[in-house]
């Protein structure tokens, strides 16, 4: 019986700024390395990180409005499911990335 | 030449010879006519109007003469009674016998009157006082026997007996219309119609008794009253039946064809036992119909004269639809094909009003007309009749069948449509995508506008949106309860979340949410919730920063890249030098991708970065236009008095005052106004939001719910005020009344048309329901609560307000104009 060969991509912390930086219900964009990545700070606390740019029309997922469990693209209106980068309008993903809260600050694997 | 004889004189044996003549029939055939009336050819139709006493000018068809001029013989007053089939002749009761290569009977119909006691004096006697109402004879007794009578009654309600009834009315009579069925013209009309008819009728002075079968008619030599089944009695000097009609196939009968309701034809209107014996008109039956209508007639008769004449040998007559008007004075109905659902899945769109006398119906079946009914308002008949007849496409709105509604106009039916029509221009989506996207299950229109983004961007197409969902759902559309909510989250409509925040003093978008929405937070409903508790709560509304849309977080309109565009205010499009020059420094210091004027009388600078924002502000010291919120835009002007040898009000004043006193409110969806110098209209007032127009003397039309964007719609006059305080006010009053009252997105051109300009001036210009003064008041609130966004520039609210969204682009994306490339194809904003 042969295992099948699991690539486990590399992944590294980012510490990406304060928490405090991102208000309440909104979203910020931030680079990391050559990614650009859109990190919100949900009404309830939660962090979500997804990646910046809408793949619909490049519109900037960022400056979406939020509620806890999807961001709404400010540009076209497609919405983006925050877990998992489904779009529920639209035949879209976008990549999500784990993002948590260490002491205040925001760190993302990527 | 062959031999042609027809019998029957009346409005099908007339027709139909006329019919043959202009195909050549003449040099074909030798015409006889038999026709036992003697006249010539009249039209029965207008008897009505002959007993009315409104003219019989018209009445004759074809004089005797006609017959003559056209190698016609006309034997008039002769009856024929008998057709010997196998010699080819007819027997006339005047003893004439002409042989026949052709034979056409067109012997129509008679009055039938149904079998009453006192009726008769003999088999063939009416007992002097009871008429029928079928011939020129008919009428012209009634009239000379009606003079000097005062009553009459008419036996049967349908379109005969009405109209009989008001023949006689204008002479004078009191007449009673007796109606055995409960409801008048039961033909044609269901029992709302009828009742609705019933008080028309009334109302011109005619009694109607229904639900009594006459039984008897009691005479002293003549007629004096009629007897009822249940005893009861009337008094009368008079009666008229109009209880129906019967084909007269007696002929038919006598000369072995075959006979039921009346003389069974095929489709070429021949009789089913003999190729040269023709039938038509009300004593044919065709497909197991008799009509007793003339429109059949014309069908019947033109098939019938390609026929014989082999103008078309091919010629068929597949039936006819019914359609008739009632042709009594001042009341105006029309009614075609069926009065209701007579299926499962027809569908059936009803308007009632009985007060006014109103009443309108369609039947729709596989989305054709089938039926019809127009009682008070016919002004749509032109249009059913079209679509009755030729089984025309309908408007998937099937309520405009009934009325004109305003608001956007569809040129094209949904099911005309080719699938690849785009429909949501804004966001790309096809007619094929909404059909899809209906036939994978999602059934209601708001469903497929979320799954498609169709309608999602400007809204125009939310029409044409709908129309192809019913129409690709087959009527089959689901009506989601939402549809009428003020957003998706929460189960109240706009009045009703209002109250519940007032009452519950809700001041934030969260506290809504915590409150009101079973499913908690949405991000769709943000900016919608936020502008409504904006305009609610003034000055006290609690603002939280993620509820806002991103254009209301910078105070600038986002781009297709990501940039913003910059629209500083310029009341009423008046600007300095000053200012010119500030504008320029700024375009040069930022590179300013595009400057451009729009259509708002504004300069609009495009393509600026979110970080650059605060700094272009600053430089620019001047303040917000708002050019990217759905709230109040700009106020177009036009030189007005000052400048303008025509104007005839100043208007460029006027327009600054307003722009200045209701800039930046927040509606429900985005205001443009404008005030013009006079009726030219060079500002355009006339189709915008609210367009003030100067008439002279300082008075000023307030138009209301004008568009010239994706829908064109002229605005409708609000009223005409004295002054320019007068103006002002009356424009914020209105712009309150829409704050308060118009759905999210709703444009004015459609809450006008919706909430109806009568309405809007009762409420608004005479006060009806007491409520100007609170509006008045609170639009005084909303001005009080203004601040210019833009200082906010000197001061972020959050952090990183201004912060680039998009890092790692080099932003601006879009071409930087230098104003020698021709431009094309950038979104404009004013």
């Amino acid at each position: 019986m042969t295992v099948p060969e699991v690539t486990v991509p590399e992944v590294t912390a980012h510490r990406l700024g304060l928490i405090a930086e991102i208000p309440v219900g909104e979203g910020r964009a931030y680079a990391v390395g050559s990614e650009q990545v859109a990190v919100f700070r949900l009404r309830d606390g939660t962090l979500r990180a997804m990646q910046a740019i809408c793949p619909h029309a490049g519109g900037p997922l960022a400056d979406g409005h939020t509620d806890a469990t999807t961001v709404i693209c400010p540009l076209h209106n497609h919405v983006f499911a925050l877990a998992d980068g489904a779009c529920t309008n639209g035949d879209y993903t976008v990549r999500v990335f784990p993002v948590r809260d260490e002491n205040g600050q925001v760190v993302i694997d990527i | 030449m062959q031999e042609l004889i027809v019998v029957g004189n009346g409005m099908a044996g007339a027709r139909v010879v006329e019919e043959i003549l202009a195909r050549g029939g003449g040099q074909r055939f030798r015409i006889t006519m038999f026709g036992d009336e003697p006249y010539g050819n009249y039209n029965r139709i207008m008897l009505s109007h002959v007993l009315a006493g409104e003219g019989t000018d018209e009445i004759y068809l074809n004089p005797v003469e006609w017959y003559a001029d056209n190698d016609v013989t006309l034997h008039a007053g002769v009856r024929v009674v008998r057709i010997d089939r196998f010699a080819r002749k007819v027997f006339a009761d005047d003893g004439t016998v002409l042989g026949y290569d052709k034979l056409i009977i067109a012997t129509g119909s008679r009055t039938f009157f149904p079998p009453m006691e006192g009726m008769w004096v003999d088999d063939r006697t009416l007992t002097p006082g009871v008429f029928g109402f079928r011939t020129m004879d008919d009428t012209t007794a009634m009239l000379s026997y009606a003079r000097g009578r005062r009553s009459a009654v008419v036996i049967g309600g349908g379109l005969l007996g009405l109209e009989a009834a008001y023949g006689l009315g204008r002479h004078g009579l009191d007449v009673r219309v007796v109606q055995s069925g409960p409801v008048l013209m039961n033909q044609q009309l269901d029992a709302d119609a009828g009742a609705i008819l019933r008080r028309v009728v009334e109302g011109l002075g005619i009694s109607v008794q229904t639900g009594q079968r006459p039984s008897a008619i009691r005479s002293a030599g003549a007629v004096t009253g009629v007897v009822f089944g249940d005893g009861t009695a009337i008094d009368t000097e008079m009666v008229v039946v109009t209880a129906g009609i019967r084909p007269n196939v007696g002929l038919g009968v006598v000369s072995g064809l075959t006979v039921e309701r009346a003389i069974v034809v095929d489709d070429q209107m021949r009789s089913v036992d003999d190729p040269d014996i023709y039938v038509v008109g009300e004593c044919a039956q065709h497909r197991g119909q008799v009509y007793g209508l003339v429109a059949p007639l014309w069908e019947q008769t033109g098939v019938l004269a390609d026929h014989i004449t082999a103008t078309d040998p091919a010629a068929a007559y597949h039936g006819s639809r019914n359609a008739t008007k009632l042709k009594v004075a001042g009341v105006d109905l029309a009614s075609m094909g069926i009065p209701g659902p007579e299926r499962s899945d027809d569908e059936f769109v009803q308007f009632r009003q009985p007060h006014r006398g109103i009443y309108k119906s369609v039947v729709v079946r596989d989305g054709r007309l089938v039926g019809a009914t127009l009682l008070g308002d016919v002004e749509k008949v032109a249009f059913l009749t079209q679509s009755f007849d030729r089984g025309l496409p309908l408007p998937e709105q099937r309520i405009e069948l009934l009325f004109t509604l305003g608001g956007p106009e569809q040129a094209q039916g949904a099911a005309e449509m080719d699938d690849s029509v785009q429909v949501c221009n804004c966001n790309g989506v096809a007619k094929g995508e909404l059909v899809g996207c209906v036939r994978d299950g999602t059934k209601s229109v708001t469903g497929v506008m979320a799954a498609t983004r169709a309608g999602k961007g400007c809204g125009s197409c939310k029409s044409l949106v709908a129309q192809i969902v019913e129409w690709a759902a087959d009527g089959a559309v689901e009506v989601e309860e939402s549809a009428s909510w003020y957003v998706s989250s929460i189960p109240l409509d706009k009045p009703a979340l209002i109250e519940a925040v007032r009452a519950r003093g809700l001041r934030s978008v969260s506290a809504v949410f915590d409150a009101l929405a079973p499913q908690g937070e949405d991000a769709g409903s943000k900016m919608a919730l936020a502008s409504l508790l904006r305009t609610v709560w003034g000055r006290d509304y609690l603002d939280e920063r993620d509820a806002r849309f991103i254009n209301d977080r910078v105070h600038a309109n986002i781009q297709r890249d990501g940039t913003f565009s910059v629209v500083p205010r310029m009341s009423g499009g008046v600007t300095t030098a000053a200012e010119l020059r500030r504008i320029a420094d700024v375009a040069d210091k930022f590179t300013i991708p595009m400057i451009k004027v729009t259509g708002g009388q504004r300069i609009d600078l495009l393509g600026v970065r979110k970080q650059d924002l605060p700094a272009v502000w600053a430089e620019l010291d001047m303040p917000s236009g708002y050019a990217y919120g759905k709230s109040m835009r700009t106020v177009k002007t036009c030189v007005g008095t000052d400048f303008c040898r025509y104007g005839l009000g100043d208007s460029t004043q006027l327009g600054i005052d307003i722009e200045e006193r209701y800039k930046g409110l927040e509606s429900p969806a985005k205001m443009k106004l404008a005030v013009a110098g006079c009726p030219r209209n060079c500002s355009e007032a006339m189709v915008k939001d609210i367009g003030l127009v100067a008439v002279g003397e300082d008075r000023w039309e307030v138009y209301v719910g004008g568009a010239a964007g994706a829908s064109v719609r002229k605005g409708d006059v609000l009223a005409v005020v004295t002054g320019r305080a007068e103006a002002m006010a009356l424009t914020g009053r209105f712009m309150q009344y829409y704050r308060e009252n118009a759905r999210w997105l709703e444009r004015t051109y459609d809450f006008v048309p919706r909430v109806g300009l009568e309405e809007l001036t009762a409420i608004l210009v005479e006060d009806r329901d007491g409520v100007v003064t609170g509006l008045d008041e609170r639009m005084q609130a909303s001005v009080e609560a203004y601040s210019d966004p833009w200082l906010e520039g000197g001061e972020p609210v959050t952090t990183g307000q201004f912060h680039d969204s998009l890092p790692l682009l080099p932003l601006p994306q879009v071409p930087v104009r230098d104003g020698t490339a021709s431009p094309s194809g950038a979104g404009a904003t004013v």
